[in-house]
């Protein structure tokens, strides 16, 4: 844990996921363990160019993981960093997904876009742990089949006793084997899960949040079993900047994971 | 306690003693037209004779060459630059054979007294306390100076057109977080004292006790200003103005705006910050350092590739609901204490009690 300095991170080895994504996989320098929840975040630095807020993938054989996209300067330099070199590293900061509350219940992940780190690192979890839950059901949604990232993981997954594993295109003409064409509230209908005993996991962009709502409302998921990993600018990590705020809650501080009936009256509010 | 008294020739004594007892004196005076607080190296720099006529989008003093040297109200800032800085390393870099070397910043506080602090600037202070003192990630600069803070407070005895802290609760008579608390009358100041700190230091001055016809002129000077035009809604009103987020009263307010930040920079508990990564020309190090920022800034709701308030409409109401009504649930009160110079220092002259008393229309008693 370290909050206000960076400590370092050393780059062992980048996975490219897809043009312009990469998993960097980090030794931390620090002499105390590296502890965190699933949904969490870092602030990482690359010298002399920036500090970024990115959520934490997993840990993975002593090495903490980070998926990055390139989108700014300082993205864009970290997935070009070369091994060995070193960023900074604050965190991990705001809450997870409280994943020891939901267990016993079936696991609901609905995800839409390229990489949904938090959702993906819990399903992980979730999967290590099996036996502590009941169902998992995972949902995804891409524009093309092509942008479906750790294919093999999903392909695993949907082996797997108990699980089942839906995905959607939204941007496709042609339907693909285990794919359906549209968005991932429509594979809503096809879930199978116990709405009276799940938790369901959220992450991706608000119109995606808003648009499942009512899906889910129609099989009777109760707003208290949902939870929502948000996504605003942070410039601290510590609830101080005043960036992050959606309504009353300062996103990087109360969240990014939210309990639904927090955020609900803000949720889809244009310009919060 | 009882309150003394100081005649008006004894007050050089006060910044004396603050002196001796090893404080930097902060005082007000006037530079570039406007009162700002600043080092006091005498007491003759204080505004004599000035007082300051504000109205929306306007600020002017006026020498009316009486002996008075606190009868304005403030300047465009209190106590916020000396506590939470506009400009602050938070950490630095260095890169060195064996990877970066990373660094903190350490806060360099002092000893400072403060003279003619008003009460709405200690609510402001209070307010910045909880956020930058009392919450999870405690500010080690903001924190390492507050400690060191002496409070000289004087009580307002009239008020601006812009004043509005009797009708948020903070004004005009300061109640607590002061050491030293004056009074100032025709011939002298009435001084209270508050803590420990406050006390060794009036322990030192030749103060006589004060005469019923002293406490009486301070009496009549809080009543005089007392009297304030604008009337800010009470804190369970504002909270109905999330009730009015489709106003289009958003989108009129937009078209005078011009997103210029003034009001989040003179306000007192505007808290918003943003880092930048510098390389220092000579080292190479790596200084991350901190700067205000402001809601109305472009970049403030950037979200990779997204932002979430392009309309300045937006940004103002952002700026609105959060200071009068998600404040109160973050930090239990409205984020206002009624100072006006948001509304004195706005170049449009938007006036933030105008406008939300006219969002709040018919829902306003």
């Amino acid at each position: 844990m370290t909050d206000y300095v960076p400590i370092r991170a050393r780059l062992m080895v980048t996975t490219e996921e897809s043009p312009g994504l990469a998993t960097l996989h980090l030794k931390v320098q620090s002499e105390t363990p590296f502890t965190f929840q699933f949904g969490q975040f870092n602030m990482l630095s690359m010298f002399g160019i920036g500090e970024i807020p990115i959520s934490i993938m997993g840990w993975q054989d002593g090495l903490l993981m980070h998926t990055i996209r390139a989108v700014g300067r300082v993205s864009t330099a970290m997935i070009g960093m070369q091994k060995d070199q070193e960023l900074g590293l604050r965190g991990p900061f705001g809450k997870g997904w409280p994943l020891e509350k939901f267990e016993g219940r079936d696991l609901v992940f609905i995800t839409a876009g390229l990489g949904c780190a938090p959702v993906v690192a819990a399903i992980n979890y979730a999967v290590a742990h099996r036996n502590r839950y009941r169902r998992i059901v995972i949902l995804q949604g891409v524009k093309h089949h092509n942008d479906l990232l750790w294919q093999p993981k999903y392909d695993a997954w949907r082996t797997m006793g108990d699980c089942q594993v839906l995905l959607a295109a939204s941007e496709e003409s042609k339907r693909k084997h285990h794919w359906k064409l549209g968005l991932v509230t429509a594979l809503l209908d096809d879930a199978e899960f116990d709405p009276r005993h799940c938790a369901v996991m959220i992450c991706g962009p608000e119109i995606m949040m808003l648009a499942a709502m009512p899906f889910l409302q129609k099989h009777q998921v109760r707003d208290e079993d949902i939870y929502l990993s948000m996504e605003r600018n942070f410039q601290c990590g510590m609830g101080a900047c005043g960036h992050c705020q959606i309504g009353p809650h300062f996103v990087c501080r109360d969240g990014p994971v939210f309990h639904y009936p927090d955020v609900k009256p803000w949720l889809g509010v244009k310009g919060f | 306690m009882e309150k003394g008294f100081l005649p008006r020739e004894n007050l050089s004594q006060l910044h004396a003693v603050l002196c001796q007892q090893g404080y930097k004196v902060i005082g007000p005076q006037v530079k570039d037209g406007a009162i700002v607080f600043d080092g006091l190296r005498d007491i003759a720099d204080l505004p004599w004779g000035i007082v300051e006529h504000t109205e929306a989008g306007a600020y002017r003093l006026e020498d009316t060459g009486d002996n008075r040297c606190f009868a304005w109200n403030n300047g465009p800032q209190g106590l916020k630059p000396w506590l939470f800085k506009s400009q602050q390393t938070v950490w630095r870099g260095e890169a060195t054979s064996d990877g970066i070397r990373f660094k903190s910043e350490q806060p360099s506080p002092q000893p400072l007294a403060f003279i003619g602090i008003r009460s709405c600037d200690i609510s402001a202070l209070y307010l910045q306390d909880k956020h930058f003192m009392h919450s999870a990630y405690a500010d080690p600069w903001y924190t390492a100076q507050r400690k060191q803070l002496c409070l000289i407070a004087v009580n307002c005895s009239r008020s601006n057109d812009t004043c509005f802290c009797e009708s948020t609760g903070d004004g005009v008579e300061a109640t607590y977080g002061y050491d030293i608390l004056l009074d100032e009358l025709d011939d002298g100041y009435l001084v209270d004292v508050k803590s420990e700190r406050g006390r060794a230091i009036t322990a030192a001055l030749p103060l006589q006790p004060g005469s019923q016809q002293h406490h009486k002129q301070a009496q009549r000077q809080l009543k005089n200003a007392r009297h304030q035009q604008r009337v800010m809604p009470d804190a369970e009103q504002l909270l109905k103005l999330l009730e009015h987020l489709n106003d289009k009263h958003w989108q009129d307010i937009a078209e005078r705006c011009l997103a210029c930040g003034n009001c989040t920079l003179t306000c007192p508990t505007c808290f918003c910050s943003k880092q930048e990564a510098e390389v220092e020309p000579v080292s190479g190090e790596h200084h991350q350092v901190r700067y205000w920022d402001s809601c109305f800034s472009e970049k403030h709701g950037y979200i990779a590739g997204m932002q979430l308030r392009g309309d300045v409409s937006q940004r103002y109401r952002q700026w609105m609901t959060h200071k009068l009504a998600t404040w109160q649930a973050q930090y239990d009160r409205s984020g206002c204490v009624g100072c006006g110079r948001c509304i004195s220092w706005c170049p449009a002259a938007i006036d933030i009690v105008a406008e939300a008393n006219l969002i709040l229309g018919d829902d306003h008693d």
